[in-house]
């Protein structure tokens, strides 16, 4: 089922969440709406959702206009983060929850809640109360609550934030084994670059209530539409006016051609990758990432005068001789913020 | 703060004395009197035929404002912490009322209001509806004094749980009545449970209110705690034994109900 | 919304403006009577001198119970937790019957203080009981022990932290507790009806105005109470303090 939001703006107060949002799910695809807190990721989806409602704009969900309707009436599956199980319940009765609300007949039902233990695996908690399951268990325990009814739309609110960074990654997989075997339309909320690369099709990119970038994860990793974009997406280094991949950046020995000049300020020996956090002229930081024998290579000292060549094609504006240095633009230090959010999360 | 051992001995000695002396020595004398003629006695005095009706009508009161003030109390504490209906600040200051009203005033009000001279007193004798004078007057005086409990239990609790389960049972097609019945009601049920004792302890010990609008007559308007203010104010010692062989089974009542706060209380905040 | 209003208001607001109106029916200058007269200004300031005191005590020894059952362990320690109750289970005319019993005419230990200032605060600390235990406990349980361990590594004596460290900590609950007490002592009439003999508290003689037809006086001296109850009860809520519940 697709799902069409159309021009959504959302304010709280004085705060502007969504800014004339407009955003297509395609059918049976996994888009994940990444984004930075504050971004407006969340409560989009709970616009999409019936869990708000927007100040202005439309939400539909294959063709139809929902915008009015309570979430009761969407159809949809929604996932929380802090799992928001029923406490007095069993695993068991959680999970037939919707089902029972239908007033479907007992056998369906048991039928169909075996069916959702066997596929997240929880069939031995059948009996338990959430409060006796782990934080991962839960999850999938609401998941499987969520799938029972077979909802047109599945909606994940930062699902896994509340998990151990193991637990995290375990689930992250089984989520896209799961997508693929069930196919439901599916929208995915997070900050984590990593899990929405890892488990999406299709990515928007969210930052202070806007979309800036909607694309598949190599789109937006290799073609980010703007510094907000490549910035969060992993990690930067600024040489002159661009942005460039740390791994893109060649350093040598000799001033042959577009290059920047750099001072060593440190090396930093991560295994098999070498890592050399650059001084630039103009008193800002860059990074460079080099494999071990391009290091070795290079025979680097801490000190170094060295000279740093972004990939062919990105240009290093002529401000680098003029710089009248000082701090580090706010651009690029708001790169260097997201690249740190990014690299935290 | 590191407390020398006879500081703590001594705070724990004058604790436990003044505990002794303010609440057991009372309760001590008076189960002592009440069974000092003799078991047979004591049992004599709570099955005269008013005490036994004093008992049910203490009963049956407390049976009907419990239920509503429950009622209230859960739909109240609702329209307090979910709802955003405007006005709910002033709601929460006025519930707390009943706990600054002195009782004998509930009872004036009331007098005032349903009396034969009352506001709605000369339409209610028209219709030929007592209620001063009748039970009716004490239901209403005891729904008074005992309202707050309830509310003051749920919405704490409601507040704590936040409202999560019921989005989500909401999006799992939920009706907002399922959500209450299914989700919200098993969820605060402890809070509930805690806040019937309390609002039940209230009503079955009113005595000020209907000091003031009971006709104080066995067998029609004469509960419990009335019946020991009679047998006290009555002269001659053969009636106080009796007063305070109903004291000792309001005592009892009420241990019970203590219990049941004991049990009750600690589990009160649970959302389980 | 709606509804719950509409109980309120039958159930409380219309009674309470009933006595209200009442009060001043005949104009402000008989109600001004009626309050000022020698009995009810006695009567009045008996109530509050007992009130106060009741209060102050109860806040002094709540805080100490308190204290015993947080931070200190003993045989049994639970049954006096729950003890502390009492009060607010037992009727308060029993309350009454038991403090006669104990040091009325027939006291078994020749203490006779009932029909005295000295029974009924006895009656009132015993019905205030739970108010301050239960206001202070929640909050000494909260209370942070490292704050007290590094007030003491730092030298401060155990009188020094108490009144510098913790006091300031409990006072919310305290005053809260206190404020609770003094309502409560203000008002109360069960537990003192039959202990009271000639004392003049003011629930009383509202109720031998009641009894004596004199709805007027009886409305007059209750708007008084009320008001004395609901600015203790409405400045605590705006200061803030601990939700007690009770």
């Amino acid at each position: 089922m697709r799902i069409d939001a159309q021009a959504i703006a959302k304010r709280f107060g004085d705060f502007t969440a969504l800014e004339d949002v407009t955003l297509e799910v395609p059918e049976g695809s996994l888009t994940a709406l990444l984004g930075p807190s504050g971004s407006g990721k969340s409560t989009l989806l709970r616009i999409i959702a019936g869990l708000e409602a927007p100040d202005s704009g439309a939400v539909l969900i294959d063709g139809t206009d929902v915008t009015a309707a309570r979430p009761q009436e969407r159809g949809i599956g929604f996932v929380f983060q802090h799992y928001a199980a029923f406490a007095h319940m069993t695993v068991r009765e959680n999970i037939a929850f919707g089902l029972r609300i239908r007033k479907r007949p007992k056998d369906v039902v048991t039928a169909r809640v075996d069916e959702l233990l066997e596929l997240v695996g929880l069939m031995t908690w059948a009996g338990q109360r959430p409060g006796q399951l782990s934080g991962g268990q839960r999850q999938r325990m609401a998941l499987a609550r969520a799938l029972a009814v077979e909802p047109r739309v599945l909606l994940l609110d930062e699902p896994f934030g509340a998990l151990d960074a193991n637990v995290r990654a375990e689930l992250r997989r089984w989520l896209r084994r799961l997508h693929d075997e069930q196919g439901v339309t599916t929208v995915l909320v997070t900050h984590d670059q990593e899990e929405a690369m890892e488990v999406a099709d299709r990515i928007a990119v969210m930052h202070e209530g806007r979309i800036e970038q909607v694309g598949n994860p190599r789109e937006v990793y290799d073609h980010p539409a703007s510094d907000f974009v490549m910035g969060f997406l992993g990690p930067v280094s600024r040489l002159g006016h661009s942005l460039v991949r740390p791994h893109d950046v060649t350093l040598t020995h000799s001033p042959e051609g577009e290059v920047i000049e750099a001072m060593v300020a440190r090396i930093v020996h991560l295994g098999f990758e070498v890592r050399i956090e650059l001084e630039l002229p103009d008193g800002s930081t860059a990074g460079a990432q080099l494999t071990r024998a391009q290091a070795e290579a290079l025979e680097l000292a801490t000190g170094d005068i060295v000279y740093a060549r972004p990939p062919a094609g990105v240009p290093i504006e002529p401000s680098l001789e003029g710089a009248p240095g000082g701090p580090p633009t706010s651009a690029a230090r708001a790169a260097d913020l997201a690249a740190i959010d990014a690299a935290e999360s | 703060m590191v407390i020398s051992r006879r500081a703590t001995l001594s705070a724990r000695v004058v604790v436990l004395i003044y505990l002794g002396l303010l609440l057991l020595l009372p309760l001590g004398v008076v189960f002592e009197r009440t069974f000092a003629h003799g078991l047979a006695a004591a049992w004599g005095w709570i099955t005269t035929p008013a005490a036994i009706s004093a008992f049910w009508l203490s009963v049956i009161i407390a049976a009907i404002a419990v239920p509503l003030n429950t009622i209230f109390g859960v739909g109240c504490a609702l329209v307090l912490v979910r709802s955003r209906a405007r006005g709910r600040k002033v709601l929460d200051a006025l519930i707390d009322l009943p706990f600054a009203v002195s009782p004998v005033i509930v009872g004036l009000a009331l007098l005032l209001v349903y009396g034969q001279t009352g506001w709605f007193g000369t339409w209610f004798a028209h219709q030929g509806i007592r209620i001063i004078y009748a039970p009716t007057g004490m239901v209403l005086a005891t729904i008074f004094v005992s309202l707050p409990f309830v509310v003051r239990e749920v919405a704490p609790v409601l507040m704590e749980i936040g409202d999560e389960q019921e989005q989500a049972a909401a999006t799992l097609g939920a009706s907002g009545w399922q959500t209450f019945w299914r989700v919200t009601l098993p969820s605060i049920r402890w809070g509930v449970a805690y806040g019937v004792v309390l609002t039940t302890a209230r009503a079955l010990g009113e005595i000020g209110a209907v000091l003031v609008v009971s006709s104080n007559v066995a067998g029609s308007t004469l509960t419990l705690p009335l019946l020991v203010y009679q047998r006290d104010s009555q002269i001659g010692a053969g009636e106080i034994s009796g007063a305070y062989a109903a004291a000792t089974e309001l005592a009892v009542m009420s241990l019970i109900v203590l219990l049941a706060m004991t049990v009750l209380g600690p589990r009160r905040n649970e959302t389980k | 919304m709606g509804i719950a209003t509409l109980y309120l208001s039958v159930i409380v607001l219309i009674p309470l403006a009933a006595v209200v109106a009442k009060a001043f029916s005949q104009g402000l200058s008989p109600f001004w009577d009626a309050v000022t007269n020698p009995l009810a200004l006695k009567a009045i300031g008996v109530t509050l001198a007992v009130s106060v005191l009741v209060a102050g005590i109860g806040a002094v020894m709540g805080t100490l119970v308190a204290w015993v059952l947080v931070r200190d362990e003993f045989p049994g320690q639970r049954f006096v937790n729950a003890l502390i109750d009492l009060p607010f289970a037992l009727p308060t005319i029993v309350a009454g019957l038991t403090l006669l019993a104990l040091y009325g005419p027939d006291s078994p230990f020749g203490l006779h203080l009932a029909y005295t200032r000295a029974a009924v605060v006895v009656a009132l600390l015993f019905v205030t009981l739970p108010f301050v235990v239960r206001s202070v406990q929640p909050v000494l349980i909260e209370l942070d022990r490292e704050v007290e361990e590094a007030a003491a590594s730092l030298g401060a004596s155990n009188a020094v932290t108490f009144r510098r460290i913790v006091l300031p900590a409990l006072r919310p609950g305290i005053m809260s507790g206190a404020a609770l007490a003094f309502a409560r002592s203000v008002g109360e009439i069960g537990a003192l009806i039959l202990v009271v003999g000639k004392v003049q508290i003011a629930s009383i003689v509202i109720f031998a105005d009641i009894e004596s037809d004199a709805p007027s006086a009886a409305a007059s001296l209750s708007v008084v109470l009320l008001a004395i109850s609901l600015i203790v009860l409405f400045a605590l809520r705006w200061f803030g303090g601990p939700r007690g519940g009770h």
